[in-house]
């Protein structure tokens, strides 16, 4: 148990995503200008982590080691995820619209973001287990939902700020990334 | 006073239209003023920034009493890149520099948080950067998300981390003689309350000395710059989880930079929140990151990041903690909605 504590806190905080790993910056400094779109961006995100990594591990560890060949693992990565998610995005449209409308562009969106690919490379290079795979999927997303929670504080109020012209929309973004992600250091080695 | 009036009226064709008339209730561009007489206060940024000066003497007096006049170099060196940088940058942005003294407060309290035998190079790298990118590149005073004195100290410990960590212990009173190596208090975890209360022991230049941060703290509570409750809660916290998980809270509170970051950093106003209740908010949440960071993280000190973390939360804070408007009874649904 506290192995699997170890482990969702080590993906949220630690190393996390977009700080430490530079995973996934695109949804980071596209999605954050707004606290709301963030929000359902960061949920999409998590959704298709944990649904990412609970169907690519069963696929590497049976059906692609056990035949050697763990280096299509990438392109099979790809493919899987991104048709499932379209079949999940799918279903909810038919079953459950008002989810349908919250989640709205983010889910396909983020089908192929190098995120959740990383996360599902991150479970296989580690040799994590079933469960562990997906609390480090877990971990990863809400990791990646409060950078990008925080990130859209900091934007919305840097809108009222007198920045220079130069530095005005994504330079001043990646200047504030940096400076979140030195402070992200205070974490390190916590676990 | 006709030939006057005429060259008011709108003479540019776009505009001739519809012509601006200042008597107009509706032209949003017209402030409205009272009457006079109004009460004038005496509070200006130049005032309290020079009053931090005062207070930020304190600690830097301790740094050179115990560190040597080598400090005093360094406070110098701190104080002039800031400045300096601050004037360049502000020539290139075309804006008035004016001397608010609030470089100088950046630059001390960079001086005052690094190690008292930091090469002078990396002071003045890491005081430009406080300056260049924590504070103008957002636009200025009042803009910055991040403490610009800690985010130049995270900097320079990430880029230089060897260079850095190289404490000496105080030779109290000989201002030309070298220290000995030695590692601070929080990574040793020794050092009796009398010597970490004075300052007599190994750490940040500015930042050993308990007493004389209190002076300091003290002078910014006297003249109303600052909340009690955030140095309180900030301490409070650190102290009360430093006795629940079995640890030393006196030890916990006077070693490393806590007090010096209570006093003087987390209380800033551009980075810390604008209401109490929000101030409070930071203030546990800082506490706790100390403790979490100190306790189980790979540095031995955690006061810096704590307070940059819970600037990066800030905007968040002031979001969600607002004044409650004067007759305000009950809080509406439709508030939560947008």
């Amino acid at each position: 148990m506290s192995n699997l504590i170890a482990i969702f806190f080590s993906m949220a905080l630690i190393n996390n995503l977009v700080l430490v790993n530079f995973l996934g910056l695109c949804p980071f400094f596209g999605v954050s200008k707004k606290l709301s779109s963030a929000f359902s961006m960061g949920v999409a995100v998590l959704l298709v982590m944990l649904v990412a990594s609970a169907v690519t591990w069963p696929i590497f560890h049976m059906l692609l080691e056990p035949h050697g060949m763990e280096f299509m693992r990438t392109v099979i990565f790809i493919l899987v995820i991104a048709s499932l998610v379209q079949i999940i995005e799918m279903t909810i449209k038919r079953t459950n619209l008002t989810l349908y409308n919250a989640l709205g562009i983010y889910l396909p969106l983020i089908t192929t973001n190098c995120a959740i690919l990383g996360v599902a490379f991150i479970n296989i290079d580690k040799t994590y287990g079933f469960l562990e795979s997906l609390v480090a999927a877990l971990g990863a997303g809400a990791g990646f939902t409060l950078v990008l929670i925080i990130m859209s504080g900091i934007r919305e109020r840097l809108d009222l700020a007198d920045t220079p012209q130069a530095f005005m929309g994504t330079p001043i973004s990646l200047i504030v990334a940096t400076l979140l992600g030195l402070a992200f250091l205070g974490f390190g080695g916590m676990i | 006073m006709d030939g006057d009036r005429v060259e008011i009226l709108p003479t540019n064709p776009t505009n001739s239209m519809n012509p601006i008339n200042p008597t107009n209730p509706t032209n949003p561009t017209k402030l409205v003023l009272s009457p006079a007489p109004h009460l004038r206060g005496k509070a200006s940024i130049d005032r309290d920034m020079y009053i931090v000066v005062l207070a930020l003497l304190f600690p830097a007096a301790g740094g050179v009493y115990f560190f040597g006049l080598y400090a005093l170099l360094m406070l110098a060196t701190a104080v002039a890149c800031a400045v300096l940088t601050e004037y360049v940058t502000k020539s290139m942005r075309r804006r008035p520099f004016c001397m608010d003294g609030s470089a100088i407060v950046t630059g001390m309290l960079f001086a005052l948080v690094m190690p008292p035998r930091s090469p002078l190079w990396i002071v003045a790298v890491g005081s430009i950067f406080c300056i260049a990118i924590g504070k103008e590149a957002f636009g200025g005073l009042g803009q910055n998300i991040f403490n610009p004195a800690l985010a130049g100290r995270a900097f320079v410990a990430v880029s230089f981390a060897g260079a850095l960590t190289r404490f000496i212990t105080p030779t109290a009173g000989a201002l030309m003689a070298d220290g000995v190596t030695a590692a601070t208090p929080l990574a040793d975890g020794f050092a009796t309350y009398r010597a970490l209360f004075l300052g007599n022991v190994a750490g940040s230049m500015g930042e050993t000395s308990a007493l004389l941060i209190l002076i300091g703290g003290a002078i910014l509570l006297a003249f109303g710059l600052i909340k009690w409750q955030m140095p309180v809660f900030y301490i409070g916290t650190v102290a009360v989880l430093g006795l629940l998980l079995g640890e030393d809270p006196f030890f916990h509170v006077l070693a490393g930079g806590l007090m010096l970051g209570a006093f003087f950093m987390a209380t800033d106003y551009v980075t810390s929140p604008l209401t109490t209740p929000g101030k409070i908010v930071f203030a546990v949440g800082a506490g706790i990151l100390v403790i979490l960071i100190r306790l189980w993280g790979v540095l031995p000190e955690g006061v810096a990041f704590s307070i940059l973390l819970m600037n990066a939360v800030t905007p968040l804070i002031d979001r969600y903690i607002r004044p409650r408007p004067y007759g305000h009874v009950k809080r509406g649904r439709k508030e939560a909605a947008s």
